[in-house]
């Protein structure tokens, strides 16, 4: 034989073997409305950039008649390429090969796959379209999946990790997303659940559609599993490398920084805040008069959205912005969005990402449900999150900053290096109407007329305490600044934080009110 | 996604705030402080036995009924002395957690 016969041979292997799961399978895969794992890996990808490693591995199940059959690839590809022209690593269940099915060798791809991304410190990204565990494998099977779950862990806060959810992902295979950093879901394709609707009907007799117990919409609005949402695969790939551009390679490095852009002309700041702090606004147009260009990516947009957290640029750097929304609930902190902002807070602490907060909240969301469901532990979080973090962290105080909430944004006492308030801004321990109930209880039950003296009241307190003067007196806030004044201070902070040196005790690691 | 919902009343120490519900917020359960005489479901499931009859005399600890559910038969028992006042299930139904199965009233 000649090498170039050799080389013939080679070709005619590949070949084979990237059809997968044949033209009937890939027909069926087209039907659900779904790509091919090649065709996702190469739709995300830098064009030319991907490639393909075990492309030869052979499944390793010895009964129930399955010694006699290919699984080509066994059912995952495996490989790494480039975004943005930035290595990643990545693998891709292949449901055209026997359902994407989890068996020990198309376990141990991924698994060479992350260990290689977690070596190299460069960012993983998991395509997820399996039926589950390959029930032919037994335990085998079982221990893959520990297997990843195990090494997710571990790079957990050293390298990214996405997972990207297109097709089923049920029963223990979903631990491995909900271990990474950031989960992307699509309309109609994304099913997600510990056990489906048909174990939930005969168990429990609680009848539920597929997509309503776990699909999209589900993990995006109502769980919180899931932090992007797409109505089609493409755009949840656009999403996918807008990620990457905000995020550094690993907790060793930064974000690469972008071309500084000023904020697009026309959004001006003083013109979308109220005085008034009972008068709702939407913060994201804030957040947009201040950042490179008014962009802003906002990540888990669906899920407790009085609270906003996502990345943005100023001068060309990466930041995560957390704000408070008044558009929704007034901006409270409540369980959902305290867990969703010290998820982020601890995201950004762990890749050197500055944290800018933008507050304006009445405080904790009060309720029954919320006390019983442990707002206290869940509250908590964010707490910790923020008292853990040393990257820079800077705090602008637009209106309100009541009690609870006020130390939990990232105050002063918890080493926010930067504390600046508009002149609208009310630190106080409650908000007036309440302390004047209080503080005011005896006079306003004895007076004549005692709602007018009330109204006296609450103008009293509001006039002496309401505002950021009172705290600024203390050090609490380092500037009372003019709103069209934010962007320009936030960039100064960040330029004078670049250098930020700040430790945390020696410690194995904290215990967080998980 | 906000703006195109009805701006609504949110009552915070005494402050009323102009903004907008989630659909946790809007659907979450009115506390309701427990009766002792009202016996519910505590998981989806099937009664499978019924063992006691309106008006029926019931000590404490008797065996109510039995509630089958993740393969489990629960016994479901009298929490005090007492009679059954009126009974809301029947044998074999199926029936979702949370669900009023007996009323009881203590001895006096």
């Amino acid at each position: 034989m000649s090498l170039r016969s050799n080389v013939l041979d080679l070709r005619k292997r590949k070949k084979e073997v990237q059809k997968g799961g044949g033209d009937k399978a890939i027909e069926k895969q087209v039907k659900m409305g779904k790509l091919t794992a090649r065709e996702r890996i190469l739709a995300l990808l830098d064009k030319n950039s991907f490639h393909e490693y075990d492309l030869f591995v052979e499944h390793a199940a010895k009964d129930f008649g399955m010694e006699g059959k290919t699984l080509h690839g066994d059912g995952v590809i495996i490989g790494t390429g480039t975004i943005y022209d930035k290595p990643v690593c990545i693998f891709a269940q292949d449901f055209t090969v026997a359902g994407g099915s989890l068996g020990l060798m198309h376990a141990r791809k991924i698994t060479k796959i992350m260990d290689h991304a977690l070596k190299m410190r460069v960012p993983l990204i998991g395509i997820n379209d399996s039926g589950g565990a390959r029930i032919q494998e037994g335990v085998n099977s079982l221990a893959g999946y520990g297997e990843i779950f195990f090494r997710n862990t571990l790079a957990s806060g050293v390298i990214p990790q996405i997972s990207v959810i297109l097709g089923p992902c049920a029963g223990g295979a979903v631990y491995s997303p909900a271990l990474t950093d950031f989960v992307f879901v699509v309309e109609n394709i994304s099913k997600m659940f510990i056990t489906g609707p048909s174990v939930v009907k005969s168990v429990l007799g609680e009848e539920v559609s597929m997509e309503e117990l776990g699909g999209a919409k589900v993990h995006a609005e109502v769980t919180g599993n899931a932090h992007f949402y797409a109505e089609t695969e493409m755009e949840c790939f656009d999403q996918i490398k807008t990620l990457i551009s905000f995020i550094p390679r690993s907790n060793l490095k930064k974000a690469l920084p972008h071309k500084p852009k000023a904020p697009l002309k026309g959004v001006k700041v003083e013109d979308i805040v109220p005085a008034d702090p009972r008068i709702p606004y939407d913060m994201r147009d804030v957040l947009k008069s201040i950042t490179d260009g008014s962009e802003f990516f906002e990540v888990m947009e669906r899920f407790a959205p009085n609270i906003i957290v996502g990345f943005g640029r100023m001068n060309g750097e990466t930041v995560g912005f957390v704000a408070n929304q008044p558009m929704v609930l007034a901006g409270v902190l409540d369980i959902d969005s305290s867990d969703k902002a010290a998820r982020f807070i601890r995201y950004c602490d762990a890749f050197n990402i500055p944290i800018v907060t933008m507050e304006d909240l009445p405080g904790y969301l009060p309720g029954v449900d919320q006390e019983h469901a442990g707002v206290i532990r869940h509250g908590a979080k964010i707490l910790y999150a923020y008292s853990e973090a040393t990257v820079p962290k800077i705090t602008v105080i637009v209106r309100k900053a009541y009690g609870g909430g006020y130390i939990a944004m990232n105050s002063r006492h918890l080493r926010a290096d930067f504390v600046f308030a508009w002149p609208t801004a009310e630190i106080a321990v409650m908000g007036p109407e309440g302390a004047a109930n209080i503080v005011f209880r005896k006079e306003i039950a004895e007076a004549e007329n005692p709602e007018e003296m009330r109204q006296q009241k609450i103008e009293e307190y509001k006039e002496k305490f309401a505002n950021p003067y009172v705290a600024a007196a203390q050090g609490y806030i380092d500037e009372v600044i003019e709103p069209s004044e934010t962007r320009a201070r936030i960039l100064h902070a960040l330029q004078v934080s670049e250098n930020k040196s700040a430790s945390m005790p020696a410690k194995k690691h904290g215990i967080p009110p998980f | 996604m906000a703006e195109e919902k009805e701006l609504k009343n949110l009552v915070i120490q005494g402050a009323v705030y102009k903004t907008t519900y989630t659909k946790r917020f809007e659907n979450r359960v009115k506390y309701v402080t427990p009766d002792p005489n009202e016996l519910y479901s505590f998981i989806p499931g099937t009664i499978i036995d019924l063992f006691v009859k309106t008006k029926q005399k019931v000590k404490e600890g008797e065996t109510l009924l039995l509630l089958e559910a993740m393969k489990m038969e629960n016994q479901v028992r009298m929490p005090f002395d007492g009679e059954i006042v009126k009974i809301h299930v029947k044998k074999g139904e199926v029936i979702p957690n949370r669900h009023l199965m007996i009323e009881i009233k203590p001895t006096k």
